[in-house]
């Protein structure tokens, strides 16, 4: 086949005796957009990172154009045309966007050493202008959205001339019309002939660019397919290992009794005139579109960035919320959306983030009873399943599912009667998922009361009672979940 | 094939072996320094000897055990050499026969060190100042504080009692008495209580300590005025043992107790490390600069040394931590 690219023959790697790739194989056809997916931990990443020139594996060969290379660096598989765009990404904020596609190959100037300004802005605008964006590029890049900056890393691959861009998850932090742009992007890459490896959660991203889908479980190849041969039943069975037929669990009814009140709550910039009941048992859905206000009005619940005026009422009784710490003692518990930033400490063990709110509770005086920290450690390691080799394992080793639910433990151990999970699902894999829909609906059946901030609509309309949709920082409506659609809710939460 | 279903069932031990390796490689670097100078130099090994590298490495050890616990929560201090200065002058003025109860000149020393430590610790916390400028304004603002109270000349003439700070008790040194104290004291608030472990949170992420209830200034605050107090009970060991309060006592102490808490692995982005490594990281630099000085290596030499183990230990530490 004349239009084979690049192949991974037999790959192996492991770390420290865990394997992580087992006998993987791939192949990438020019101009194609392939879509690799897998749960996390399924070894997506460790794959792309060898082909990125990050790992080496253990065993097995690389074949570009048919000729074995070795990827041993960054510079070495940057030089052999594969470019890698990560899921952080890295750029240096207060460089021009000029500066920083340019980054590593500056042009010279009159003497060695000098950069030519004009020869840097005609190269950024000839990388720039086949992918039909506009961009400042004079301005530092910290002015851009991450949409742009990862434009910004395409043109940077452009200029590279790679011929194999792997991204690594490019959409989780874009919104809509980012994606579709990204998306156009993309095929103009495609029409170049670059193949592009897309590692993905997202099901309707594979069926609307991939041409094949590969997928890895467990570190093992599981199937290659056209993704037109696919759908998404089929590739969840592929991924999983297992069909789900009962994914979301019922939600049970909603008691009567309000346990939370908000009215009148307002941040200036942020969201107004916030007002809504809470009540016992129910699982209040909150959608809208990324920067509706809806992790905000979330934030001001919990203290983490307090309302400037309005009031929150819990049982009655008005709640003056400043600080986390505050939100506890009312019985408020909060599992933040971004987990590596406000939820994890990575040099603690699983032990120690899950008893971190709650370490008062474990205390005699001043000094932690530290058996009983580690039993009821245990209790709740085995009641959420929280996959671990024990309660002192590293938690940055754990899989995202795993460190979620070490997380909602967390804020489970405050013994909260109100739980605020914000896209408690995002980047943990399906199986993680359903764990967590399970764990949603155990809580509202012990009679506690759950705000669900979600983009997922579908997870929003099964497991909620009723849902508030956000628009623009106000409630544009108040929808009960048992008639409402996505697409009543969409239209809601677009922009008038 | 069969898929490996095993849920990372090896890399537990593994880095449990690492992280043994990790202490017990400091341990083993000490073995065999001691070990070498005891060959190369008959006597070294003698009761008198330990003795004085004890008494040597106890100031510097205190130093490096307070400023730990900055480090820890992802702080630095560079104020503590001159709070040793300041703690030496006040201690020293009311320290003179017959003026005071010895009880006087050692709580004036230490609460001026701990209301520096306090002073950093609000410009920190609520002034958001970052620590690094923080501490190096303290850091002339003390030796400046610590000039003008004493008028820039040593403080001599010191009670018995206050020598005595410096002298043995049971054949041991006081000094050393007060390092295994403050050790030991240390060691419990960071592995057992729960300030401890909200100083380890706060170090390795503050933002999530905050989201978790932690009250984030407050931790930052115990540490600044610890690694104050501990500066001011070294000042005091200081003045005992050189019989006068110098304002220019201290110079460049904060760089060797930071160097011995880096050694020992604690971490200068925080969250990671412990008094034990500190303790060791002290003893470390003690034995080999006590070794280098039997060794007759001129004390220029010994200077190049030292900082080619302080970087030499941490790129040690860096490879293991990339490893894992």
């Amino acid at each position: 086949m004349s239009d084979l690219l690049l192949q991974v023959r037999h790959v192996n790697k492991s770390f420290d005796g865990t394997q992580a790739l087992a006998d993987v194989s791939l192949d990438l056809r020019v101009g194609e957009v392939h879509a690799l997916m897998g749960e996390n931990g399924a070894g997506k990443s460790t794959l792309m990172k060898i082909l990125a020139g990050l790992h080496t594996p253990d065993s097995g060969e690389i074949l570009l154009r048919g000729k074995t290379v070795s990827l041993r660096t960054p510079a070495q598989a940057l030089r052999h045309g594969i470019a890698m765009i990560h899921q952080e990404l890295m750029p240096i904020p207060d460089m021009t966007v000029a500066e920083n596609l340019l980054l590593g190959r500056e042009p010279c100037g009159r003497f060695p050493g000098w950069i030519d300004r004009r020869a840097l802005r005609t190269e950024a605008n000839r990388l720039l202008s086949p992918l039909h964006v506009e961009l400042p590029i004079e301005r530092p890049m910290r002015n851009l959205s991450i949409a742009q900056m990862q434009i910004v890393e395409i043109a940077k691959a452009l200029g590279h001339e790679a011929r194999i861009v792997i991204m690594d998850e490019p959409t989780s932090a874009l919104s809509e019309r980012e994606t579709q742009s990204l998306f156009v992007a993309i095929d103009v890459l495609k029409r170049r002939g670059v193949a592009i490896v897309y590692i993905t959660h997202k099901m309707d991203e594979v069926f609307a660019i991939a041409d094949r889908v590969t997928v890895l479980r467990d570190g093992c190849h599981v199937a290659t397919r056209p993704a037109a041969d696919l759908d998404a039943d089929a590739l969840i069975r592929l991924m999983v290992g297992r069909d789900l037929r009962e994914i979301f669990p019922k939600p049970c009814a909603a008691g009567k009794e309000i346990v939370l009140s908000v009215r009148g709550l307002t941040r200036a910039g942020a969201f107004r005139d916030i007002s809504f009941d809470l009540h016992r048992g129910e699982v209040l859905g909150l959608a809208g579109l990324m920067g509706a206000g809806r992790t905000e009005v979330a934030s001001a619940l919990f203290g983490l960035a307090p309302a400037k005026t309005g009031e929150i009422l819990v049982q009655g009784r008005p709640a003056r919320i400043r600080k986390p710490a505050d939100a506890m003692r009312w019985g408020i518990g909060m599992v933040t959306e971004d987990r590596k930033g406000q939820g994890i400490i990575p040099a603690m063990n699983v032990k120690h983030n899950l008893t971190l709110a709650a370490l008062a509770d474990f205390c005699r005086g001043p000094f932690i009873r530290r058996r009983y920290e580690s039993a009821v450690a245990e209790e709740h390691i085995r009641g959420l399943a929280i996959r671990t080799s024990g309660n002192r394992q590293a938690i940055a080793e754990l899989s995202g599912g795993n460190q979620q639910k070490v997380m909602i433990a967390r804020a489970l151990l405050t013994q909260p009667r109100i739980v605020i999970l914000d896209e408690p699902t995002r980047g943990i894999d399906i199986g993680a998922k359903v764990e967590v829909y399970a764990i949603i609906a155990r809580l509202a059946s012990e009679g506690r009361s759950i705000i669900l901030i979600s983009a997922e609509l579908p997870e929003i309309i099964s497991l909620c009672d009723r849902v508030l949709v956000m628009r623009q920082g106000t409630l544009a409506a108040e929808l009960d979940t048992a008639h409402a659609t996505q697409e009543e809710i969409l239209k809601h939460a677009m922009p008038v | 094939m069969p898929c490996p279903f095993e849920w990372k069932t090896t890399a537990p031990r593994i880095i449990i072996v690492a992280a043994w390796l990790k202490r017990f490689g400091l341990v083993l670097a000490l073995v065999i320094i001691v070990a070498a100078l005891g060959v190369a130099k008959p006597g070294y090994l003698e009761f008198g000897n330990v003795v004085i590298v004890a008494r040597q490495i106890s100031i510097n050890a205190i130093l490096a055990v307070g400023v730990t616990f900055v480090l820890l929560t992802g702080g630095v201090d560079l104020s503590l050499g001159s709070l040793v200065a300041l703690t030496a002058v006040i201690t020293a003025m009311f320290a003179h026969p017959g003026a005071y109860p010895l009880i006087v000149p050692l709580f004036l020393g230490i609460a001026a060190s701990m209301a520096c430590g306090a002073c950093n610790g609000v410009v920190i916390t609520f002034g958001r100042v970052p620590p690094f400028i923080t501490t190096l304004g303290m850091m002339t603002i003390a030796r400046g504080l610590a000039y003008v109270i004493s008028g820039g000349r040593p403080t001599a003439d010191l009670s018995p009692a206050m020598k005595r700070i410096a002298g043995d008790l049971a054949g041991i040194p006081i000094p050393v008495l007060i390092l295994a104290g403050v050790a030991l004291a240390t060691w419990v608030i960071l592995a057992r209580t729960r300030i401890g472990r909200h100083i380890y949170a706060v170090g390795g992420n503050e933002n999530a300590a905050h989201a978790a209830g932690i009250n984030v200034r407050r931790v930052k605050m115990f540490a600044y005025v610890l690694c104050g107090a501990l500066s001011g009970l070294a000042g005091i060991v200081l003045v005992a043992r050189v019989e006068s309060g110098q304002p220019d006592a201290g110079l460049g102490y904060e760089l060797d107790a930071i160097a011995a808490a880096v050694i020992g692995g604690t971490s200068l982005s925080g969250g990671v490390g412990g008094v034990g490594g500190t303790v060791l990281g002290a003893l470390l630099i003690g034995v080999i600069s006590n070794g280098l000085d039997l060794l007759n290596v001129p004390y220029y030499y010994q200077q190049i040394i030292k900082g080619m183990i302080i970087i030499g230990a941490v790129w040690l530490d860096r490879r293991n931590a990339t490893r894992i």
